[in-house]
Order: C-alpha cells, then sequence, then structure tokens
C-alpha cells in the first residue's frame, strides 16, 4: 500500500517536469549574461521547448500550461502581456494537430518542422506586437533572433529528448 | 491513454477531446482579451506584472549571481592582463582631472558667492538606492531590465536610473521588492534632450533598436555627429543636464544617437528620486492618470 503512494508521487513528480523544465527556460531565458549583444540575438528557449513537449508528451504539457508559461514570459521580458501566450498555444496547437506526421520521423524532419512552426511564430508575435504599439518594429532583430534560435535547437532537442528517455520513460 | 480497454472511456474519449478544444479556444480567447485589457487598463496589469515579477525576483536573483561573479572573473584576468597600459592611461587622467578639479573649486566658490548675492533656493539634494540587474529583456520588442531594489527599499515610480556613465533610463513599475526599469531604448521611452552645444532642443525617441533616434527637431537645425546629447528638463520627468549620449550618425532617414551607458555593461545601477513628478502626476481630466510609458511622450508645442 504504502509503496503505490510513493510510486504514484514519484510518478507525479517525474510528469511534472516538461512544464518545470519550460518554466525554468523561461526564468534562464532572461538572466542577464552581461555579453555584448547577447540580450538582442539570445535564442527563444521556451519556443523549443513547448514544440518538443507538444510533439512527445502532449498529456505532460497541457494547454492551460502553455498559458501560464506565456503568461510568465510575457511578464518578465516586459511584452505586452498575451502576446507570447497567443504564440505559444499557436505552436501547441499547430504541432498537437500534425502529431501523426512526426511519429516516426528522423530528427531532421523534426528540426525542418521547428524552422517552419518557429518562422510563423516569429512573425506572428511581430505582427501582434506592431499591432499593439501600432507601429513596424523592426524586424532584423526578430529574424535574427529566429535564426539563433533554429541554430541552437538541437543542443536542446538532445537534452529533451535524453531527459524524456531516462526519466519520464515510454508514456 | 491509461486504460483505452474500459467501455467508460471509450464513451468518454471523444467528449474529453471536444472539451479538451473548447479549453484550447477559451485559452486563446483569454489570451486576446488580455492584450485589449493590457491597451485599456495599463493600471491594473502593471500591477499584475509587478506582483508576478516580485514573485520570481529571488528566483531571478539567485541565478544571476553565478553569471555575475563569472563576468568578474573574467574581468579580472583581462585587467590583470593590461595593467601596464591601464596604469599608463590613469595617470595620465589623474593629471587632466587634477586640472579640473582646480577649475570646478574656483567656479564653485564662484557660484556659492553668487548664489548668496541672488537669495537663491538650492535644489533640494537627491536620494538615491543601487540595485542590481537580476533580468535583461532587451530583445526586439522591448527593452527593459529588472531590478532587485522595489518599493521596500525606496525605489518609486519615475525615478531616474543612472551609472556613472550617463543615464540609462527610468523606473516604469515598481514591485515590493522588484522594479522594471525601462531603457532609452524603448519604443515607449521619449525623453526631452537637448544639443549640448548649440542648446537645441529634441525628442530622444527609442524605437528597440540600440541607437534611439532624435526626433521633433527645429526645421533646419544642424547636427553633426559627435555632439553630446543631454537631458533638458522639460517636462519635469528628468533633471536637466545628465549626460545621455552623443549623436551617431546623421542620414536621410534620420539622427541616429549612440548612448554613453552600454547596455551590456550594467550590472549595478544608481536609481535616483529627484523628486520630480513629470506628466506622471499631473492631473488629467478629474483622476491623476499614470501613464505606462516612463519617457515624456510629447514635447511643448
Amino acid at each position: 500500500m504504502k509503496s503505490t503512494v510513493w510510486y504514484r508521487l514519484d510518478a507525479l513528480a517525474k510528469n511534472l517536469t516538461p512544464f518545470g523544465i519550460t518554466l525554468i527556460l523561461v526564468l534562464v531565458g532572461v538572466v542577464p549574461l552581461f555579453l555584448p549583444v547577447y540580450a538582442r540575438v539570445a535564442p527563444l528557449l521556451p519556443v523549443m521547448a513547448v514544440y518538443h513537449w507538444a510533439m512527445h508528451r502532449p498529456r505532460l504539457l497541457p494547454a492551460y500550461a502553455v498559458f501560464l508559461i506565456g503568461f510568465l514570459q510575457d511578464v518578465l521580458t516586459g511584452m505586452p502581456i498575451g502576446v507570447n501566450i497567443v504564440v505559444f498555444l499557436t505552436i501547441y496547437g499547430v504541432v498537437v494537430s500534425q502529431r501523426r506526421f512526426f511519429a516516426g520521423k528522423s530528427f531532421l524532419i523534426s528540426w525542418l518542422g521547428f524552422a517552419l512552426v518557429a518562422a510563423g511564430a516569429a512573425a506572428e508575435s511581430w505582427l501582434l506586437v506592431s499591432a499593439i504599439h501600432v507601429t513596424l518594429v523592426d524586424a532584423r532583430a526578430v529574424l535574427v533572433q529566429y535564426l539563433v534560435t533554429l541554430g541552437c535547437f538541437p543542443v536542446f532537442a538532445w537534452f529533451f529528448l535524453s531527459w524524456q528517455r531516462s526519466v519520464l520513460g515510454q508514456g | 491513454m491509461k486504460d483505452p480497454q474500459r467501455p467508460v472511456y471509450r464513451i468518454a474519449a471523444p467528449i474529453k477531446n471536444l472539451a479538451q478544444r473548447f479549453a484550447y479556444m477559451g485559452l486563446v480567447v483569454t489570451a486576446f482579451a488580455l492584450m485589449l485589457l493590457g491597451k485599456a487598463d495599463t493600471v491594473m496589469v502593471e500591477r499584475v506584472r509587478a506582483h508576478v515579477t516580485d514573485a520570481v525576483a529571488p528566483i531571478l536573483d539567485v541565478m544571476s549571481r553565478p553569471v555575475a561573479t563569472a563576468n568578474e572573473v573574467i574581468d579580472q584576468v583581462r585587467e590583470l592582463v593590461d595593467l601596464r597600459a591601464e596604469n599608463q592611461r590613469l595617470r595620465q587622467e589623474k593629471a587632466r582631472l587634477l586640472r579640473w578639479q582646480t577649475v570646478a573649486r574656483r567656479m564653485e566658490a564662484e557660484n556659492g558667492t553668487l548664489r548668496a548675492m541672488l537669495n537663491f533656493n538650492a535644489v533640494p539634494p537627491a536620494s538615491f538606492v543601487s540595485a542590481r540587474v537580476i533580468a535583461d529583456n532587451s530583445g526586439a520588442f522591448s527593452q527593459s531590465l529588472v531590478l532587485n531594489a522595489g518599493a521596500r527599499e525606496g525605489v518609486r515610480k519615475g525615478s531616474v536610473a543612472i551609472t556613472g556613465d550617463g543615464l540609462v533610463g527610468r523606473i516604469a513599475a515598481t514591485g515590493n521588492r522588484s522594479a522594471r526599469l525601462l531603457l532609452i531604448t524603448d519604443l515607449n521611452s521619449h525623453i526631452p534632450v537637448l544639443l549640448e552645444s548649440s542648446g537645441i532642443r529634441a525628442i530622444l525617441a527609442g524605437d528597440n533598436t540600440d541607437r534611439p533616434r532624435l526626433i521633433r527637431l527645429p526645421q533646419r537645425a544642424a547636427v553633426t555627429p559627435g555632439e553630446r546629447i543631454v537631458t533638458s528638463g522639460h517636462g519635469g520627468a528628468f533633471p536637466p543636464r545628465l549626460p545621455v549620449g552623443v549623436v551617431a550618425s546623421v542620414s536621410e532617414s534620420g539622427i541616429r544617437v549612440q548612448p554613453f551607458v552600454e547596455r551590456n555593461h550594467i550590472e549595478y545601477v544608481r536609481v535616483v528620486d529627484f523628486g520630480l513628478s513629470g506628466i506622471l502626476a499631473l492631473p488629467q481630466s478629474t483622476r491623476p492618470v499614470a501613464k505606462p510609458s516612463a519617457g515624456q511622450p510629447t514635447p511643448d508645442p
């Protein structure tokens, strides 16, 4: 009896990690690194996390969790509240609906999918922020940030995958 | 998928699916509603933002420390490498500053005499708080920093943030133990400035790039690169004569200013309360309206 309780607690803790990791990446994304030009081209870490978990473990990262992550991202980055919520939810919705297509495909396909989804996300946030401020925001920085995010994706995807295999197991 | 064999689950699955879809759409609609609310009721949204930032400020504080320490170590090594050159430069600078000190002493004495003659009311001394930067959000969409000092430490909304180099920005919102600092490069930052040598008035408007633009200059105003920009003090939001930057480029597309403060070197800032409330406290219609932006949006006509 006692062991089942522990087993359940253990499973619950493990199942919370995709959400936890994504939250931590939101915080890591705003920690000042005092590097020249870093802040402007910092990769969008939560975008990668939402993409990955939506594809591999959507049950462990439900839509309301994505909502909370987007909210925290908006609050901490000083962006108008709602922008990142919409962007993250869009990524989530698109990826979850296309899960069957990605199932069992190679990593290259997953990366290509990320390239498309992240491009859409960058365009969406640019449009939303420009609309809210009623002015065209400089798109060059957005483009650079997108490319950096794309380049960093394999590293983080590897980390998420190994976490998934070692901690979460099959599920 | 917990137990697909159970008949209850087989019936419940489509319903659950439908519910999930509705929940998803509901969340998206809520997000859009939040965006509209942010446009309509800035005061409330800023308060929520301040509270949430306050809650995670201790975590950010801890997370930013190792990075800061690593940077200090790197800096120390770098300083050791060019110690001799640095020493030479500092000797020269000391000699130069000593000459300036003599001038300043004479000026101070003269100023004192003249003030006494005029019965001049001196400006009240400013109080300041030093704060550490715990989050850097200077991306393509906003340019702000989060500081580890808030209302508890005496940081007030509207206070001016400076470093030894010059103006950094203005406190846009304060929580209990954290504050959001809007940089002069932010899209919402509009600061009344002066070209120091010619005395021409202008507005320094950020556009989320590293170099803010100089706008609202008088017609045919001659501006040359290298000219110093200081705050003008108009509008009562900033004290006059704070160093801001130098004119970096003058072209058809506009005048760009290179701020004195290099953003990626900001680790500590000094938040100074000059006792200026500026437009933030001006009563509009019947109730006081707090603006979300830190700058002064419109110049005097």
